[in-house]
This record gives C-alpha cells, structure tokens and sequence, in this order.
C-alpha cells in the first residue's frame, strides 16, 4: 500500500513511514566499502592473471575466500545490512537464505559429483559428443 | 451455547481494540528485501548448474580460451563504482538534494549501460567464434548465468529511468523516496551477484 | 498449408507460427478426437450458459468491478477457491479416465485409450492437481483466513495480490488451453529430460508457460504473506501468540520464498534447451540429465511441505474449536512447523535414490527423511491431546479432521517405508509411491481443504453448508480413498510400476477394477460436495448464521459474517493468544460509536490486465508466434510501468460510512449454533 504523502495522519514519529528512517548510510561509509571492494577485486584477479600461484586449487580457494569477504563488505557498507534493520527481519531473512543457498549448491555438487562418479566412470570431462 | 455478551451495543471503551487507527507499517523496503532473497535462489540455481556443467566443455573452447580476464575487469570496475555513485545519489537523496540526486543516477545508469554494453559486445565476439551458448553445456551455463545477470542490470537500468522521471515529475515525494530505496538496493545486491560471477564462473572458471 | 504457394505460407507462418488446423485435436477422426470433440462441445455449452447468465443478468460491471479488479484478500480468495475447485473437476476428470483405463486395458485389450493420449492425461493430472488445485486451494485459503486471523485490512501489498491471481488463473487457462488447440506434454507432472527435451509439439511448451505464470504468481503471494505477517499484526499480537494457520502461513510463504524461484530457474533452463538448443539437460554435449532431476527436486520436496503445512494449520484451528479447547502444545506446534520447514530443504535427494548417487549420499538423506517425520509425529500427537477429555462435537469440519488424522498417519508411516533406501530400490516409480503420496496428498491437503471450507463458509458467506451432503461427501472421500488406494499398494509391493496404460498380466486386473471403483466413490463425493454448495446456496436464509457459528477462539469470528471490505471497524487489540476467546472470556461487546475513518486499498484494473497480456505472450511462445510474444510482453512492461504513475492507490472510508456499515451488519446472538 502506498500512501500518497498529502495523507500524512499515519506518520506519528518513529512509527510511521520505515523508509524514512533506514539506516542510510554515509560518505566515509561508502567510500570505506569502495576501498575495501577494490582491495579484494584486485587481489584475485592479479593472483590468476599473474599465475603467481603455481597450485590452482589452492588459487581457486583464495579467489572464493576473498569474494566472501567482499560480499561482506558490499553487505555491510552499501546494503546497510544490520540486526536493527526492520527489526531484525531482513537478517533473519538474510540467514535464512544463506542457510538454504549453501545447502542448495554444496549438496547439488556432492550430489551430482557422486552421481558422475558412480554413473559416468569413463570420464566426467565427457567429452565425446555425438549429435 | 455460545452465549457471550456481545448482542448490545454497549459503547464502554474497551482494552480489546484501538480507539484510534494503529500507525500503518509500509512492508515496501522489507517486501522488496524478500524479494531479493527469492532472487539469491535463481541464481543459486545458475551457480549449481554452472558448477556442475562448468568443465563440461564437449570437446568445445575450455573456460581458460575463451573468456576474456581484462575486459572483466573492466566491467567489475563499471559496476563497482556504479554502486558507489548509486551510493553518493542516496546520500543526496537523504538531503532532499534532488538536482544532485538525479546526477549521480545518471551517472550511475551510464556506467551501467556501459557494462551491459561491453557484456553484449563479449557475447557477440564469442558467438561469431563459434563459442555461442549452444556449443558445449560448459557455454550454456555460462551464458546463461552470466546473462541472467545482465538481464538484472539491464531491468535495472529501465527502472531507474523510470524513477528518474518519476522524480523528476513529482520530486521526492515518499512513495518516490521509498522507491528509490528498493532501487538501490536492487543495484547494490546485483553487485553483490556480480562478485560471485567474476570469482567463481570467470577466475576460478579459467584454473578449473 | 499448401505447399505451391510459398508466399503465403509465409504469411501464416508469421500470423500463426506453427498452428495449423492439424493442430487441433478435435477435429481429428481418432477416437481421441471425438473424445476431445466431445469436452469441446461440453464446454462450450457450460461456457455459453455461464456467458449468457452472466450477461442477461447484467453481471459483468459488476463482476468486473467487485470482484475482476478487486483487491481485497476476502474476494481474492474465493476467486482462488472458485478457481481451484474447477480445476479440481478438470483433474479428477483425468483421474477417473486412468482409472478406467487400467481396469479394462487387459491382454488383448487395448483399452479406450491409446498410449500417446494416456500419456497427457496422467502428466495433466499431475501439474494440474498440484499447481492449479492444490496450490489455488491453499493460496485463497491463507488469503481468506490469514489477514483476518492477525486482525489486518488486507494483505501488505493489495495489488500485487490481485497480480498474482490473474497469473495463476492464466497459467490455468493455457493448460485447459492445451486439451483443445495442441496437445499436452507427455513427459509426467515433472517434465524429466530427455522427454521432455525431445517432444517436439507445444505439449511441454503449455506445461513450461502455464507453470512460469503460476510459479511467478505463487512466488508473488509469498512475498507478500510474509510482510503481511511481520508488518500488519494488530497490536499485541506478537508472534507467540499468532494463531497457528498464520504460522503455517508464515512458514509455507518462506518455503514458497525459498524454492519457487528453484523451480522457475529450472523450468526457464529447460525452455532455453528447447528453444534455443543449450545443453544443460541434453544427454550429448556435456548436458547432464540428472541435473535436471537434482534441481527439479530442491524445488519439488519442499512443495510438498507447502501444500500440508498450511492445511496443519486449518486442524490446528478446526480441532480447539471443535474440541473446546485451548490447542494442546502450542509452542510444540510452533516450533515443529519450523523444524519442517528447515528440513524440507534437506530430504530432496529421496525422490531418486536409485539414481546413482551411491551409499554414502543415500545414507544422508535417507536420515533426514526419517528425521523429519518426528515434528509431524509431534503435531499428531498435539492434535490427538487436544482432542483428549475436550467436548469433542463432530461436525463436518472435525469429521474431515478425523479422518486426516486416521488417513494421513497411515501415509506418512507408508513414507517412512520410502525413506529406507534399499526398500525404495524395489518400491521406486511403483504403484506402492503412487498410493503414499496420494495417501498424504488426499488424507492431508484434500481432507484439510474441505475441512476448511467447511470450517470459514460461514465466515465468508454468512450461511452455512449443509450437514447431511457434507457427510455424504466425507464418506465417500474417505471410503472412496482407501478403496481406490488400498489395491495400489498392494499392487505396489507385487512391482506394478506406474504410468502404465496397459498390462499382460490378468491376475492384476482385479485390483483395478476395486481401484476404479474407489475413484468412483471419490466422484461421488465431489458430487456431494457440488450438490453441497448448490444446497447451501438455495436454502442460505434458512442456513443463515450470525458471526461466531462454531464458538470459534481467533480473530477472524471477532467480525461480522461476511466480514465488511474493512474486516474490522476497529483494529483488536490482542492480549492472549486465541484473542477472540479471550475477549467472549471478558465479556467484550461491540462498540457502536466513535468510529475513525478507514484508509484502504483502492481496486485496480492492471493486474487484470498484466494477467491478459502475459496469456497472450506465453500463448506466442507456445506455438512460436513471435509478434504476439513480442508485442504483449511489451504491453505487460507498458502496463505494469504505466501503474507506477498512478501514486493514488487508497481511498478513505468515513466514519459516518463504517457507523452505517458496522449498524446495518446485523450483531445478533448466535441462535444458529444450535445447529452445530
């Protein structure tokens, strides 16, 4: 329900519109997740284009840790995301949905590992392809 | 049997109801919050898919020659300072400094176009190599993820569009603030997306 | 199309894409078409009838007005209802002609219907008993009941509700669609690959399109329940003290959050293989079919969960009523409804353990399978304790109850046997799963959805159903249930597998006929519960009760029956849990003056006509007419950005309006419960 701002019986302090007082962020908070952000973009792209690692899978698990991290950061320093935020619902809400996406994909993959494993044992790079 | 008092009209005041309309509470911002989380799992999906089909390259280009590492660091950059100008644009925003606000999201939307730009520019070059999304299931999932994306961008560019002129029209009235707000969040959570695209699917895609 | 004239096969080509009179299946010599040529000519009739009343009646403003444009969650409902009960005679139709199929198809009897046609009927039967009566059975209810129960005027976000109807009825209407221009997938409920790869008519298109639209209109409503629920409370209504209905609703709206959107990714994957040739679940470049599989399941388990855990709530309201009690462990059920909601998430694995994924996998989920039937143990018992030393009185609602207990126990316990992967090495695909999840399905989501309209009827029309048909209707299902079930388990264990239209063996055809025999019970029992409705309707004076009929314990008996646009004059104030107990408890009376203006939701025309515009673009996709596509999905993006601009969305009712409104409801005392 939207309501038009002539009406403006139903916005006693505090209670009233909530998109009037989220948390709205600052300059230097900005700024802060910017310079983070570009820290850990960096990093990744020069360990895989610089080949500074000679073990791809440790590569792999740096890159993924470090996007983690900036995921983070855009959370807390541009999504604003807080305890306080809608009385905690939008995190209840956040953790909830990262419970279930990591579940989502980590069981997906075990599963589907598993299942090439046993069902496909030639190779799971398939790579003969007919038409 | 049910026999309760409730056939008078008394009008004694009561402590079981509101004499006065309760302050209405807008579910806008956590609805379109809501929202997002449901999008969290269309992607989860793409992930999952591209995790699973990734190195599935059917005797087709392997993630390693086909993707193209300095044009995505480019299209991070865009969309990563877009964020931040979509930031500075809530600030002024918060201000009530309208003329300013419109600026920065403008210039939030140009460096967004510009990656949709460069993301249709990267398909194209790979489908006239023959690297199109039909060729291996490594290049549909990674057409697709990665298009996905785009298409969020692109969904959010025409928004802001239509916020601008919005605002524009009727200045920052509630309803336009409130939906300036969910914008931004919109734009703020497809970075979010974005990193995962370009760790998972371009720098770990090229080292699996 | 004559193949001389290029030219103007062109033309059509870009008029109609691949449609063509071959296209429709009426009009074909077969036995299937005549069969089709026949519901053709019965729907027309049914449609015109309805056309012709409607318009001799002057109901169209009207309809359109009150109801088409509506945004109220009372209205959007029992459109939901309406909806779903006529797909409810649509699916079951497909029931009864498998039934009958399979009791005559013996030997050298083909039976009436050849493979390809049996094939779309039991994948019809499927998605539409799932997505277009199950799910339209559940949304209207929590759409009636919920904003009601929390003491609210409507939903969060009106509009959106109202959007999210229109979807779903669409995506309803390209599946009935299906059955007179095209034909219907025949790849099963789930369109598993390579089938449905491989299919080249628009059946798998209509199944894709028509779930797109209801996945996205379900995906909607679960959005908008949840800020419903955590914004528009009444006052002192904090979560612990929520009726229980709107906890399952809670929780079932995070489910639909959570997994619809699996199944759109999914479903929006498959449509790209077979439009534009990627491979994600094709078997030769690098595709993976059991991708397919994996995906469809994160989706389909926790749908399941979807479709009890609101029904849950109805005996959760139906069973204190009935009982005269407060609900027996109601924080058990609280938090058992959570517990089941997490865990949905973490059993998908067991509709293919023969799939492959090996021991340890297997295992895995195997055991959260089995977990799970624990927090549904736990509300059994909750249910049967709330029963225990009450004033039990057995209405048709309690009726519909008892049986879901006797009923769904027994299927849950036949899941149990499912969940021990060796067993479902031989139970796999056989007829013994059919009958389980019929057994859960029916015994719970059915048995509830008929408690239910029971149960709010009243609420919502201010008369009653009749007694003796809705007894009729409960015998027959419950009867019908285990005459049509029973021999599919049996023949479950003999390794019957499903989806057969004919066998060799004429030892089993016994079976069958009993199973056919059950189906035609359960006919019997929708008659009655037609003949239920028709009755009800034609003595409403004589059934008419006042507000409070079943000496209910929440919110939603606190107003009038049917409740105003308002639902309440005043906002409750709640206290207790079952506030509406607590205020009869404390001798509340009705306040008749100083009455405040309302501020509501004002109807809107654009969901009605999104939900027209996004038919006609899936319609295009379905047969390739890619103007019509483009142009309507352009219209749908015109029309939604077009509302956007509208910023006068509510209206005010005066208080001198709701003081005529709140004096003109009859209050009286509740001399009709006698009849209860």
């Amino acid at each position: 329900m939207n309501h038009p701002s002539a009406s403006g019986h139903d916005t006693p302090a505090g209670h009233g519109d909530d998109a009037l007082h989220v948390h709205q962020g600052s300059l230097r908070g900005y700024l802060t997740g910017f310079v983070l952000a570009a820290i850990l973009t960096v990093i990744p792209f020069w360990l895989v284009m610089g080949h500074v690692l000679s073990s791809p899978w440790l590569t792999i698990s740096i890159v993924l840790l470090f996007a983690i991290a900036q995921i983070l950061v855009h959370i807390i320093y541009f999504l604003h995301l807080d305890v306080h935020s809608e009385d905690g619902w939008n995190m209840l809400a956040f953790i909830f949905t990262i419970v279930l996406v990591v579940i989502v994909l980590g069981a997906s993959i075990w599963v589907m590992y598993n299942e090439n494993t046993n069902m496909m044992p030639m190779s799971p790079q398939y790579h003969h392809h007919t038409e | 049997m049910n026999t309760t008092a409730i056939d008078t009209a008394g009008t004694a005041p009561s402590r079981f109801i509101c004499h006065e309309e309760p302050p209405v509470h807008n579910g806008t911002l956590l609805g379109f919050w809501i929202y997002l989380m449901s999008d969290c799992f269309i992607f989860a999906s793409l992930f999952a898919c591209n995790a699973v089909l990734g190195t599935n390259y059917a005797g087709g280009p392997s993630a390693a020659q086909v993707l193209d590492l300095p044009g995505l660091a480019v299209n991070t950059a865009l969309l990563l300072i877009s964020s931040v100008t979509f930031g500075f644009a809530m600030l002024e925003m918060a201000r009530r400094n309208q003329r300013a606000m419109l600026g920065w999201l403008a210039v939030s939307g140009l460096l967004a176009a510009a990656f949709v730009g460069l993301e249709i520019h990267e398909f194209a070059g790979m489908i006239a190599e023959g690297a199109g999304p039909d060729r291996s299931a490594f290049l549909s999932s990674f057409f697709t993820l990665v298009g996905t994306h785009g298409l969020h961008v692109s969904v959010g560019i025409l928004w802001l569009i239509v916020l601008m002129v919005q605002t524009g029209k009727f200045g920052l009235t509630e309803a336009n603030i409130r939906r300036l707000r969910c914008l931004s969040m919109f734009w703020h959570f497809l970075d979010l997306v974005w990193v995962g695209v370009f760790s998972y699917v371009y720098l770990a895609g090229v080292l699996r | 199309m004559p193949e001389a004239m290029p030219h103007r096969a062109a033309i059509w080509n870009f008029l109609f894409g691949r449609l063509s009179l071959d296209s429709l299946p009426f009009l074909q010599p077969d036995l299937e078409g005549r069969i089709v040529l026949v519901t053709l000519i019965v729907v027309l009739i049914g449609g015109l009838a309805i056309l012709g009343f409607v318009t001799k009646k002057r109901l169209w403003g009207y309809l359109w007005h009150e109801w088409f444009t509506s945004v109220d969650h009372k209205k959007l409902g029992i459109m939901y209802m309406i909806l779903a009960t006529v797909m409810l005679l649509r699916g079951f139709s497909d029931a009864i002609m498998m039934r009958a199929q399979q009791a005559v198809a013996f030997g050298p009897h083909m039976g009436y219907l050849p493979p390809e046609h049996y094939d779309q009927i039991f994948s019809a039967h499927g998605s539409i008993m799932i997505f277009f009566v199950g799910m339209a059975y559940i949304t209207g209810l929590m759409n009636f009941a919920m904003p009601l129960q929390i003491g609210s005027r409507d939903v969060a976000f009106p509009f959106l509700n109202n959007l999210s109807f229109w979807f779903t009825f669409w995506g309803s209407i390209l599946f009935m669609v299906s059955l007179f221009i095209g034909d219907f997938s025949t790849a099963g409920w789930l369109a598993y690959p390579p089938i449905s790869e491989l299919q080249q008519g628009p059946g798998v298109d209509y199944y894709i399109w028509g779930l797109q639209l209801a996945g996205v209109g379900t995906l909607l409503t679960g959005v908008n329940f949840v800020a419903t629920i955590v914004k528009m409370r009444a006052p002192g209504m904090s979560l612990m003290k929520m009726p229980v209905f709107s906890w399952t609703t809670l929780c079932t709206s995070g489910l639909i959050i959570a997994t619809f959107p699996v199944l759109t990714a999914t479903l929006f994957l498959l449509s790209l293989d077979r439009y534009l040739g990627t491979h994600f679940f094709t078997s030769g470049f690098g595709g993976n079919i059991m991708m397919y599989i994996n995906l469809i399941w994160v989706w389909g388990h926790p749908e399941v969960y979807i479709l009890i855990l609101p029904l849950f709530g109805v005996y959760s309201e139906i069973v204190p009523t009935f009982s005269g009690k407060p609900l027996f462990g109601y924080s058990s059920m609280v938090y058992a409804t959570v517990a089941i909601m997490i865990m949905s998430y973490l059993v998908w694995l067991h509709h293919f353990f023969t799939m492959g994924s090996g021991a340890d996998v297997n295992s895995f989920f195997s055991l959260t399978t089995m977990m799970i039937s624990i927090p549904t143990g736990v509300k059994i018992f909750n249910w049967l304790f709330t029963m225990y030393r009450g004033r039990v009185r057995f209405t048709v609602p309690m009726l519909w109850t008892m049986g879901f207990l006797f009923t769904f126990t027994i299927g849950g316990m036949t899941g149990v046997m499912l969940s021990v992967a060796p067993a479902d090495f031989l139970l796999h695909n056989s007829l013994f799963l059919i009958a389980h999840f019929h057994n859960v399905i029916i015994g719970g989501t059915v048995f509830g959805v008929f408690a239910a309209v029971n149960y709010w009827f009243p609420k919502a029309f201010g008369f009653k159903l009749d007694e003796f048909w809705g007894k009729v209707s409960f015998w027959c299902w419950q009867i019908g249930f285990w005459v049509a079930f029973g021999p599919l388990y049996i023949l479950g264990l003999m390794g019957v597998t499903r989806r057969l239209s004919h066998f060799d063996n004429p030892a089993l055809q016994p079976y069958f006929v009993v199973a056919a025999f059950g189906a035609f019970l359960i006919a019997i029992g929708i008659l009655a519960f037609v003949i239920q409705i028709g009755i009800s309707i034609k003595r409403r004076e004589a059934y008419a009760v006042g507000n409070d009929p079943w000496n209910g314990r929440t919110l939603e008996w606190a107003t009038s029956s049917p409740p105003p646009d308002y639902n309440f004059a005043f906002i409750p104030n709640v206290h207790e849990r079952d506030a509406w107990t607590d205020m009869k408890k404390h001798g509340y009376q009705r306040p008749m003056e100083g009455f405040n203006t309302i501020h509501m939701p004002k109807n809107t025309a654009a969901g009605a006509i999104i939900g027209v515009l996004s038919f006609a673009c899936c319609f295009g996709l379905v047969w390739y007419i890619w103007w019509l596509a483009v142009v309507s999905f352009v219209g749908v993006i015109a029309v939604a950005i077009a509302h956007t601009f509208n910023y006068h969305r509510d209206y005010h009712i005066p208080a001198d309006e709701v003081r005529k409104i709140e004096h003109t409801n009859s209050w009286q005392p509740d001399t009709a419960e006698v009849r209860a």
